[in-house]
């Protein structure tokens, strides 16, 4: 067995990549149809902020079908609704959740009560419909102080969550300070995010990048994004989710290393050796679980084996 | 109005009509009164004139976009009876 296949193998648990995460306005069926074609890894069709009130219903109706008939290839489809707190918050559920999307994002969770309420109409809407109870995810949305310093329980309070992600826009709003190039503000909250989400063994999602036109800005958040351990970071617009895809792609000199350690590992468990060195670093538990996880995302990128690596 | 789209407008009418407009009313002409009567009659036992113009909806588009339609004409409806 080839060693990605072994990697795949030894991740079947987990879930599908998520590198990225397109944003798509719920009220445009011209970009929702072409949903394929743009490679993200998912996509998030939005009820919320991309949807003005007058078109809440229309989004609603739309977005509901679209989930429900068109068949979106591999890529996995989550559903923004509007929040807990907008009069369009259980007529979302209600009618999105029987089309079964992978997941619906909870905007603006402050609190694990925000998650539980959430939780509750969603398992009342699946039973009502005869659904696989839990199917559907929670992906909590983290977007204020209170929300960032509540993470852990927020990614604990039921078992539908999937995922944190984090927003940034309204943090920056809430915290009263500007949203930077480097992203200094924002330290803290990802760490946070990753932190929690990671400690409830859940996936972890940064914010997006706003600027459209600077990719440079975007290449170096991305990049950021994947060393603080996200598991992906959404996008606004089809033209980011190359780079954020790049951002994720592995050092051809790490995975080789990894090949090696992998192989080196599987000698020393034939051979009955306990400890193990590569390139004259010692080889543990940790180091054959990163390497892993590291020929697992070169696979994304066709890398099945170490002659692959150009 | 974006292309793959398309606008629709109901009012109510002693029996069903349909005015189609569109770049495909040739292709798409059969389907579309199909699934607009369909909806009239559940909506509103057929007693509405519908006015559609498509910009190469899909299907799914275009039920999502005639339900709507009628959900909010019933919703005006119901609004103007209970002020009188």
């Amino acid at each position: 067995m080839k060693a990605a296949a072994r990697a795949e193998k030894k991740d079947e648990k987990k879930r599908r990549p998520c590198r990225s995460m397109l944003y798509m306005p719920g009220n445009n069926p011209g970009m929702m149809q072409h949903v394929p074609a743009f490679g993200a890894d998912s996509v998030l069709l939005d009820l919320e902020d991309a949807v003005s009130d007058r078109e809440k219903d229309a989004a609603r109706h739309l977005v509901s079908r679209f989930v429900g008939e068109i068949d979106f290839g591999d890529t996995l489809v989550t559903v923004r609704v509007n929040g807990a707190d907008t009069p369009w918050f259980q007529k979302d559920l209600e009618e999105v959740i029987p089309a079964a999307p992978a997941a619906v994002r909870v905007p603006k969770c402050h609190s694990p009560e925000d998650v539980k309420h959430a939780d509750d109409l969603i398992g009342r809407i699946e039973r009502e419909h005869g659904m696989l109870p839990g199917g559907v995810k929670i992906h909590a949305m983290l977007e204020t102080a209170h929300g960032i310093e509540q993470a852990f329980e927020i990614a604990r309070a039921s078992e539908r969550v999937e995922a944190l992600t984090l927003g940034g826009q309204d943090l920056t709003a809430d915290l009263g300070v500007q949203k930077t190039r480097d992203g200094v503000e924002l330290f803290y909250a990802r760490g946070r995010v990753v932190m929690a989400a990671k400690a409830a063994g859940l996936m972890a999602f940064d914010t997006v990048w706003t600027d459209i036109d600077d990719m440079e800005g975007l290449k170096a958040e991305a990049k950021l994004a994947v060393q603080m351990g996200f598991t992906g970071k959404a996008a606004i617009h089809p033209s980011q989710v190359e780079a954020i895809h790049e951002a994720y792609r592995p050092d051809p000199k790490e995975l080789r290393r990894a090949f090696r350690i992998i192989g080196a590992a599987e000698r020393a468990e034939r051979e009955g050796k306990g400890v193990i060195s590569v390139d004259g670093r010692m080889v543990d538990g940790p180091v054959v679980t990163r390497a892993f996880s590291l020929i697992g995302l070169g696979r994304l990128y066709g890398i099945e084996e170490e002659e692959d690596i150009r | 109005m974006e292309s793959s789209d398309c606008m629709v407008v109901v009012a109510p009418a002693e029996s069903y009509s349909l005015e189609y407009g569109g770049q495909n009313e040739a292709i798409f002409g059969r389907r579309t009164e199909r699934i607009a009567r369909e909806i009239a009659e559940r909506r509103a036992s057929g007693r509405a004139s519908v006015r559609i113009q498509d910009r190469g909806a899909l299907e799914v588009t275009l039920r999502a976009r005639i339900e709507t339609a009628f959900e909010r004409a019933l919703e005006v409806e119901k609004e103007g009876e209970v002020a009188r």
